[in-house]
């Protein structure tokens, strides 16, 4: 009410903001519709032409007070991760991926473009690109001096002035510089001369040659047949690609859906399912570990320096945290180094000779001392915040209770502590359990049994679904979508489970 | 009253908008009125950029065009196939040959006519490189390969066999003066181009060829009984064995370790030169040696090259220019002089040879190598083929080891 009257009263701060932020509003609109234009995406322009009137009517207009608040955070929850999330889900349903990027149409100009060639025997001429009435034509000279026109009809006789082997000067034609050439780039590269047998093309723009596709496409059997040997390649619509009888496929294919076949391919991938339960538990065990032991160090850190005797507090909590403000992505990769069997810093400061990475047990004990490192300064810090926050009357009252310092801080403290800490527990975990870098930087996954390398005692299933989606043939971002997909549900069944539990316990202790 | 105020201001801003929308239009017509020809772009690393960028406005000047030379420092090839698939990418890509499988499976780059005079003037092992399912791909610019690099204060003589080099590396362990008997790196997850030449002189092989010399991905030769052998010799030289093979040398410590004179020995490409001369170490560089008895220690011969990209909006002048333009020697001696591995025109080649008794050294060393299988199937190969090497060097059974190598490989090809 107080807002109201002091806008009735004349003040223009309010308003001016609100037309300045929608107005910035209408022009990345505007600048997003562009290139929404430019590619045809009709759909899109139409949600963000309904999205931008939404904002407008809801800004513009006095009522819908609670929407003011919620439209922009639900905006913005759409944008970045209800569509990315669709995005995946909807990719995964598709082959898309090395060799199966583009439409049919653009493999099929791809295989007929890889497949010119020159014609056996037949000329090599010097070009100058010139035109006639606006319209383009070559110049040509070939090996004899002779010199022709070459036009949409085929190649006529014809004299200019030759020098050097090149076309310099021709009565009623206009010679293109490289320059002018190449904006016309298209139309020459859409044009040919015809001959007897395939048809005079540019390569580059000083020099043609007589080239013919040796493949081609027929829309009548859906095929593409070679000119030369007659083998034909049939179109394979439910998986995108052309095979021959013979087995044999052309390297380049198109984007098709395969319904649930990326799904179902996870769960009977026998590379796959075969250490699928061994992956997960390790994740599992991988994740919780990371979380525990560095909320532990990071807890005893935190309370140590807590205390008020203690001088020099803040210097030690400076120090503490310098592991958090290096970055991590090179911080893993000199950890990697220091557990080199020979030349690490670890073995050699301990004298040991520890193959770290060479054994399945060492290795993972490395990758959680690794992550101990890594993140116990966010814990510490978090801690000291919510240790902070705990009223000191709460403790001295268990101590004129009579309890021990253990018994204080396992019945007040922690209980205390962990309402506030434990979604951050829960994003930590959700965090680890994805921790891509901390593996892949580190062991790579290894060791990996010398029986089968296609699992790593340290693998994650994001390592390890990594390897297997982007490793050996290229990138297959259709499967790769499909297993993000099943992370993502695991993660979010975990989440789901963790937070229900810490608001059970927020209504034991609060 | 408010709403009016509002109507006003929205007013205000929304022509604010399109005012700014339309100032947008106005400096892309000025781009194009900067160069009459319009814009060629080109895609490459840091480094190859730099040496490009003076060729590339030259030839833009006397064209009457404007070249872009643009460093992608990072996953170029991921990069440019993303790019060219919406239309972004650039009309020239430079990148090595073994790219070439991937490129042509997804549309993007297109076969480049050379008439048989330029082709001859290129290394015969160049051109057989960038040709891909009897097309040729691209031009080469430069050949590397493995050689085998040796600290002439420690070790003053070549040794002729690899039972030379492991007893001559043994010698300086036991004598204190190294750590090492040799450096080839493995690291913990195996390096298969690394190990490719000891491989290929214990008799072992990657792919069949067909009879065009294509390589043939239906025959696998990982764990055929001649690889089991060939691994049987590697496993001898591994950390169970005498120890010249270690998975603590890896791809980041290998050049370091015989910098810092901690071996005598070091088995790497021209890449390795720099930091060599850099730490003034004393070098030869020979062909690798082979096993005693054994076949030749071929290396891989990798081929660096321009391609035209397919979609590219200046695809006619891409191809001018890399057809007519890389084909002669000043831009390839520059391209020497940015990262010196050998030129792949024979002429520009000459050029150099004179000034860097390196050059031919490296050619020796490539001599008879294996060409880096360009096919898709070898993206199969690298990792469980490097994998494992890691595990027998580390002292895994070798027939177990490779029969699951195999399997895993012909998996993944035939996905």
């Amino acid at each position: 009410m107080k807002t109201t009257t002091q806008r009735e009263g004349g003040s223009l701060a309010g308003p001016t903001i609100k037309i300045a932020l929608l107005g910035a509003g209408l022009a990345l609109a505007i600048a997003a519709a562009l290139p929404l234009v430019g590619a045809h995406a009709w759909g899109w322009l139409a949600v963000l032409a309904a999205t931008t009137a939404l904002l407008f009517y809801i800004y513009l207009t006095p009522r819908h007070i609670a929407a003011k608040y919620l439209v922009p955070g639900t905006i913005f929850l759409l944008a970045f991760q209800v569509v990315p999330v669709l995005y995946t889900a909807s990719t995964a349903f598709t082959n898309y991926g090395d060799g199966h990027r583009g439409s049919k149409a653009e493999a099929i100009i791809a295989v007929q473009g890889a497949s010119v060639k020159q014609v056996p025997g037949s000329m090599e001429y010097d070009l100058a690109v010139a035109t006639r009435e606006g319209a383009i034509v070559f110049l040509l000279v070939d090996k004899t001096g002779a010199t022709f026109v070459g036009d949409g009809d085929g190649l006529h006789p014809a004299q200019f002035t030759v020098a050097g082997g090149k076309v310099v000067e021709a009565d009623g034609y206009t010679l293109l510089s490289l320059g002018e050439a190449n904006l016309r780039n298209d139309d020459i590269l859409a044009f040919s001369v015809p001959t007897g047998e395939g048809a005079v093309r540019a390569s580059g723009l000083t020099r043609a040659y007589n080239g013919q596709a040796t493949q081609f496409y027929d829309g009548g059997c859906d095929c593409v047949t070679d000119r030369g040997t007659g083998k034909q390649w049939t179109a394979d619509n439910d998986a995108g690609g052309f095979v021959a009888a013979d087995g044999e496929r052309l390297p380049q294919g198109w984007k098709v859906s395969v319904g649930f076949s990326n799904f179902t391919r996870v769960l009977t991938d026998s590379r796959i399912s075969g250490h699928f339960l061994q992956t997960l538990l390790w994740n599992f065990a991988f994740a919780i570990g990371s979380v525990l032991v560095t909320f532990g160090l990071g807890l005893g850190c935190a309370i140590a320096l807590n205390a008020d005797r203690l001088r020099g507090r803040s210097v030690y909590r400076v120090l503490l945290v310098l592991p958090y403000a290096m970055p991590g992505f090179a911080m893993l990769l000199v950890w990697r180094d220091l557990f080199n069997q020979q030349f690490g810093l670890i073995n050699r400061l301990f004298g040991l000779d520890v193959d770290w990475f060479g054994q399945p047990a060492t290795a993972r004990l490395a990758v959680i001392l690794v992550q101990l490192w890594m993140g116990y300064p966010y814990m510490f810090l978090v801690a000291t915040g919510a240790l902070q926050a705990i009223p000191k009357e709460m403790t001295e009252a268990a101590t004129i209770d009579g309890a021990s310092m253990w018994q204080r801080f396992k019945q007040v403290t922690l209980p205390l502590l962990l309402v506030a800490l434990t979604p951050l527990l829960i994003a930590s975990f959700a965090f680890n359990f994805n921790n891509f870098n901390a593996i892949y930087l580190t062991t790579e996954g290894g060791p990996f049994p010398p029986d089968d390398s296609s699992v790593g005692a340290t693998d994650l299933l994001i390592t390890y679904t990594y390897r297997l989606a982007f490793g050996g043939s290229g990138a297959q971002f259709g499967f790769a979508a499909a297993i993000s997909v099943y992370i993502f549900a695991i993660v979010a069944l975990v989440s789901v489970i963790g937070f229900r539990r810490s608001r059970k316990q927020e209504e034991v202790y609060s | 009253m408010r709403i009016r105020i509002t109507g006003v201001v929205t007013l205000a801003a929304l022509s604010l908008a399109l005012t700014a929308c339309g100032s947008d239009a106005t400096p892309a017509s000025s781009t194009a009125s900067k160069a009459a020809g319009g814009t060629l772009t080109i895609w490459a690393d840091d480094q190859r950029s730099a040496a490009l960028k003076p060729f590339a406005e030259k030839f833009g000047k006397d064209n009457g065009v404007t070249v872009e030379v643009q460093a992608i420092s990072k996953d170029l090839q991921t990069n440019f196939v993303t790019a060219s698939q919406s239309g972004k990418g650039p009309d020239i890509v430079v990148g090595a040959h073994d790219w070439i499988g991937n490129l042509v499976q997804n549309g993007a780059i297109d076969p480049v006519q050379l008439p048989d005079a330029q082709k001859s003037a290129f290394a015969e092992v160049a051109v057989k490189a960038v040709t891909f399912n009897g097309q040729l791909y691209g031009v080469p610019y430069a050949i590397e390969n493995l050689a085998l690099i040796r600290n002439t204060d420690l070790a003053p003589t070549a040794p002729a066999s690899i039972e030379d080099l492991v007893k001559a590396g043994q010698t300086l362990k036991t004598a204190g003066k190294v750590t090492n008997i040799m450096s080839l790196q493995v690291g913990t997850t195996g390096d298969a181009y690394h190990a490719y030449p000891l491989y290929a002189s214990a008799g072992g092989y990657l792919f069949g060829q067909k009879a065009n010399g294509d390589y043939d991905p239906a025959d696998l030769g990982v764990d055929k009984p001649a690889s089991v052998e060939a691994f049987k010799k590697i496993a001898a030289l591994g950390e169970k064995g005498s120890g010249a093979l270690t998975r603590s040398i890896t791809g980041d410590n290998a050049i370091p370790t015989f910098t810092g004179g901690k071996t005598a020995f070091l088995i790497s490409g021209p890449w390795a030169v720099a930091d060599i001369k850099k730490a003034g170490v004393k070098y030869d560089i020979t062909p690798i040696p082979a096993f005693a008895g054994g076949k030749p220690a071929q290396p891989f011969v990798g081929v660096q090259a321009f391609y035209v990209a397919s979609k590219g909006k200046s695809k006619a002048l891409a191809n001018e220019f890399i057809t007519n333009y890389l084909t002669k020697p000043d831009l390839q001696v520059a391209l020497y002089q940015a990262n010196p591995r050998p030129p792949a025109l024979v002429a520009a080649l000459d050029q150099v040879k004179g000034s860097d008794a390196d050059i031919q050294k490296w050619l020796d060393a490539g001599k008879g190598g294996a060409v880096l299988p360009a096919i898709p199937a070898m993206a199969a190969v690298w990792d469980p083929f490097g994998k494992a090497e890691a595990a027998i060097i580390g002292g895994a059974d070798v027939q177990t080891t490779l029969a699951a190598a195999g399997k895993a490989i012909t998996e993944a090809i035939n996905k």
